[in-house]
């Protein structure tokens, strides 16, 4: 078997796994538990219901294109609060947070991020409920972004 | 500080229109050295907000994270023809404004 056919065949396979225990309770990164535990004030962040897209490969982490929505009606009892972009290898975990109007039609926001490496990139979501939705996606950095300092 | 906005001049009542947003800054993480090895102090935009008819409808805050010339691209539904304020603030304290106006019909 080729080596790409390996990879997207295991990727398959990946997906589908997350995709079956969609409700279940997020596996958080190894140091991030505190800066989660932070924004969450140690509610069960659940893997569901936010769609983060990055591409899988980025040749250069000074600026990477992503784009994070969260699925919910966005009715005034129902909606999404704010959404949190983390890195778990930047120096500073915490990329940006943004704040949707009680107004906002839709919970979803597009920008470019600093990766300092590979790693594993996670939208976290505060609903009106309380609730914390998340979702993570693997991005291969070549040319990591802070190469001054690390 | 110069910043590029995008929104579509005219829009239908109860549309949900799409509003981008480019700032000119370099983002200094604070992590930098300049040619005497001195560090570069931190200086980011901390804070993007974006008002239709006075309400606040989407705040960013930013790290350094976010990379170089910061891109924002989000949505905001309207009923009336009114202006998006911009409004933008870095770490040193240097503010930025911008305003866009929309017609809806």
């Amino acid at each position: 078997m080729k080596r790409r056919g390996f990879l997207g065949i295991a990727g398959g396979a990946v997906a589908l796994v997350l995709g079956r225990k969609a409700a279940a309770q997020v596996r958080i990164e190894n140091g991030m538990e505190s800066v989660v535990r932070d924004l969450t004030a140690g509610a069960t962040v659940r893997e569901g219901r936010v769609t983060l897209v990055v591409a899988r490969l980025a040749d250069n982490g000074y600026a990477v294109p992503l784009r994070v929505s969260v699925q919910s009606p966005m009715t005034q009892t129902e909606r999404v609060k704010s959404i949190t972009l983390l890195s778990p290898r930047n120096p500073r975990p915490l990329m940006a947070t943004f704040h949707f109007g009680e107004d906002a039609p839709r919970a979803e926001v597009a920008t470019r991020v600093r990766l300092n490496g590979t790693q594993r990139v996670m939208a976290l979501a505060a609903l009106s409920d309380g609730s914390f939705w998340s979702a993570s996606a693997q991005v291969e950095v070549t040319e990591s972004a802070c190469l001054d300092a690390s | 500080m110069a910043a590029r906005i995008s929104v579509p001049a005219t829009a239908k009542k109860g549309d949900t229109v799409e509003i981008r947003i480019a700032i000119q800054h370099p983002m200094e993480t604070g992590f930098r050295f300049d040619v005497n090895g001195r560090a570069i102090p931190k200086n980011v935009i901390n804070r993007v907000t974006c008002r239709f008819g006075g309400e606040e409808i989407f705040r960013a805050e930013l790290g350094s994270g976010i990379a170089a010339n910061p891109f924002l691209d989000f949505f905001a539904a309207v009923e009336e023809s009114g202006t998006f304020e911009f409004e933008w603030v870095d770490d040193a304290g240097v503010r930025g404004a911008e305003t866009a106006k929309i017609v809806v019909s």
